[in-house]
């Protein structure tokens, strides 16, 4: 009964997807659909980090790279594995959606399995030397992308026909990835695991004599968390029809952590919000290039001596709503607090 | 035989800027644990001031000479003088309303801090990479194949000077005893009458001219300065003063110079697109070997 409507829900999500994509791909101009497409990438990208930076309170700087291996593997394995399942298939839409499912996977996989290479040494120490392992890191993987002659080194890989990747992404998989991400990640959350993480980010040493495993805990959120950061390169990978080393310098990280922390570290709608606000904002600024960057720091640095949780804290949209609409404000300003 | 006689030359004079630069880094983690992101910037701006204040002590009047030595110590303390400020003023506006918050809020405000001035930089200044002015001008001489020039002699000489001051300064003057206090246990230290505000400034002030020192020897030693020098270099320093055991002064000294000397190895022997790439292999083996560093003392958490 209850997976019978989960099931429905599922179809009816994937509907609604499917409609608006419609919608989108008949009417509306590249310029906005561009736009939906990055804060779709962007929901991914800043939930995933707030797994590792909102809910444990580890911080990572160097999700970029994450992304980039994601992307690049996305990019060379779809690349790889397109003509044989189209043989097995027959070319077409079924063949292309496998494809590039398969491909954000891969590159998912990859990209978790960098984040324990890089997390594994470093979160057995305290968090801020994660901080500068992941700089670092990014860097590094940065550095090799730059110099791999078979992914096309500082030029790029655009993968075999001259018109670059096939340009899979539109926006039924970018938020059918969206909303299933979200869910795994919101359902993590509220598990028992997810109040572990918490407690780790609150106190770890407490956590620790709680007997909670706050290494491997650790590792796995950062391993999850790079994952989803390698889903969004994928995504991304394809909608650019190619991927450059140079996409993923450190301002992208620096894009990440600006998201989450304007929606507030902790708060899965907040990196939602957050999210969608930098790609809005983003283009918006886009005359104002030479500025972008000042404003994030002032913004940062504000936001910090300010209101050091971010704009919602951990809460919820749904609390934040809660408290508004309830007919009891002296209870739900009191929980605020 | 020659070959590695001349990159470790090198390595070393590239090493004891790093190990300037990590100073800076280890001093101020020894005493409010905070990873001072802004300290590579610090170093840049120094760079900088060196650059401007070159210039406008009319250093094009020199012609095919260097500048008069005292012109050269001119230019070197206004640019630690002009650091030193900015890092207390850092200190003053951003790090100490944060001081007593959860770790996360002052590591990104560091953060913050460091992307600010990248980029009111590269407004200032230009994005663009500039030419160094000729404190100093090169002059090559051989030793037995080696070739040794009197800037790396400098960057040696001043390095050389500057720690042993440093040494002096923390060992011996009261100051340096009450920021060895303070590292020891901000608390304790401040029940003891230290004003704890003053010894964390002036441990961001003597730290920032420090780096500002490195940025000038930088200047002489790569001929050029552009608003991002500090990005990659300040996180070599900081993996450096990692790598000799972060809070330990000489350690940090070490590290700068054990970097510096892989990265010229790397650069040598290996590839030199690898040169950068060298640090962070460095940072993630140590982390895994010996997390405390090579001089560091493990220390029991306490709750």
């Amino acid at each position: 009964m209850r997976l019978a409507r989960r099931l429905a829900v599922v179809v009816a999500l994937g509907l609604t997807l499917y409609g608006v994509q419609l919608l989108l791909s008949g009417g509306v101009i590249e310029y906005v659909q561009r736009i939906i497409l990055l804060a779709g990438i962007n929901i991914i990208l800043a939930v995933g980090l707030n797994l590792i930076s909102g809910t444990t309170g580890q911080f990572s700087i160097g999700h970029a790279g994450f992304m980039a291996v994601g992307a690049y593997g996305a990019a060379f394995f779809g690349t790889q594995l397109a003509p044989g399942i189209a043989g097995a298939l027959g070319a077409g839409a079924a063949a292309d959606a496998l494809t590039f499912n398969l491909a954000l996977v891969i590159g998912a996989v990859l990209a978790g399995l960098a984040g324990l290479l890089v997390g594994a040494p470093s979160l057995r120490l305290r968090g801020d030397y994660l901080a500068v392992v992941t700089l670092g890191f990014g860097e590094i993987i940065r550095i090799l992308f730059n110099n791999a002659q078979f992914l096309g080194a500082a030029t790029g890989y655009f993968g075999d026909s001259p018109a670059g990747l096939p340009p899979y992404t539109n926006f039924f998989w970018v938020y059918a990835w969206a909303i299933a991400i979200v869910v795994m990640i919101r359902n993590l959350t509220f598990s028992q695991t997810g109040r572990s993480l918490s407690a780790i980010r609150e106190d770890e040493i407490a956590a620790e004599a709680m007997a909670t495993p706050t290494t491997r805990l650790k590792v796995l959120a950062f391993s999850l968390s790079a994952a989803a950061a390698g889903v969004a390169g994928g995504l991304f990978a394809h909608m650019q029809s190619g991927v450059r080393p140079e996409d993923f310098r450190f301002d992208k990280s620096i894009d990440m952590i600006v998201m989450i922390i304007i929606g507030g570290l902790g708060s899965i709608s907040g990196a939602v919000v957050g999210g969608i606000f930098l790609a809005v904002s983003l283009e918006l600024m886009r005359d104002l290039q030479q500025y972008r960057l000042v404003l994030y720091a002032l913004l940062l640095i504000v936001i910090m001596l300010v209101r050091p949780a971010g704009l919602f804290g951990s809460r919820e949209l749904s609390d934040v709503l809660r408290a508004r609409f309830s007919r009891a404000p002296s209870a739900g300003s009191g929980v605020a607090k | 035989m020659v070959q590695l006689l001349q990159q470790i030359l090198n390595g070393l004079s590239l090493g004891s800027i790093y190990a300037l630069i990590a100073l800076g880094y280890t001093m101020v983690y020894g005493i409010l644990k905070l990873i001072n992101f802004a300290h590579g910037e610090v170093f840049m701006v120094g760079a900088y001031t060196g650059y401007y204040a070159a210039i406008s002590l009319g250093i094009e009047h020199y012609g095919a000479a260097s500048f008069p030595l005292l012109l050269a110590l001119v230019v070197l303390l206004l640019a630690m003088a002009a650091s030193a400020l900015l890092g207390v003023t850092i200190e003053l506006f951003a790090y100490r309303p944060v001081r007593s918050a959860p770790r996360l809020t002052p590591l990104i405000t560091a953060i913050g801090v460091s992307l600010l001035l990248q980029n009111a930089a590269m407004l200032l200044f230009s994005p663009n990479p500039r030419p160094y002015p000729p404190i100093l001008r090169e002059v090559r001489f051989e030793l037995g194949g080696v070739i040794v020039t009197n800037v790396k002699l400098t960057i040696f000489a001043v390095a050389i000077v500057l720690m042993l001051g440093l040494h002096w300064f923390i060992q011996r003057t009261w100051t340096g005893k009450a920021m060895r206090a303070v590292s020891v246990n901000l608390d304790a230290a401040r029940l003891m009458g230290i004003d704890t505000n003053r010894i964390i400034r002036s441990t961001f002030a003597v730290g920032s001219a420090l780096a500002a020192a490195g940025g000038i020897l930088f200047g002489l030693d790569q001929i050029m300065v552009s608003p991002l020098m500090g990005v990659l270099t300040g996180l070599k320093a900081f993996v450096a003063a990692v790598l000799g055991g972060i809070g330990n002064i000489r350690g940090a000294v070490l590290g700068g110079l054990l970097i510096g000397l892989a990265e010229q190895l790397t650069a040598g022997y290996l590839s030199p697109d690898y040169r950068d790439a060298i640090t962070f292999v460095i940072l993630i083996v140590i982390l895994i070997l010996r997390p405390q560093g090579l001089l560091g003392v493990v220390r029991a958490e306490k709750v």
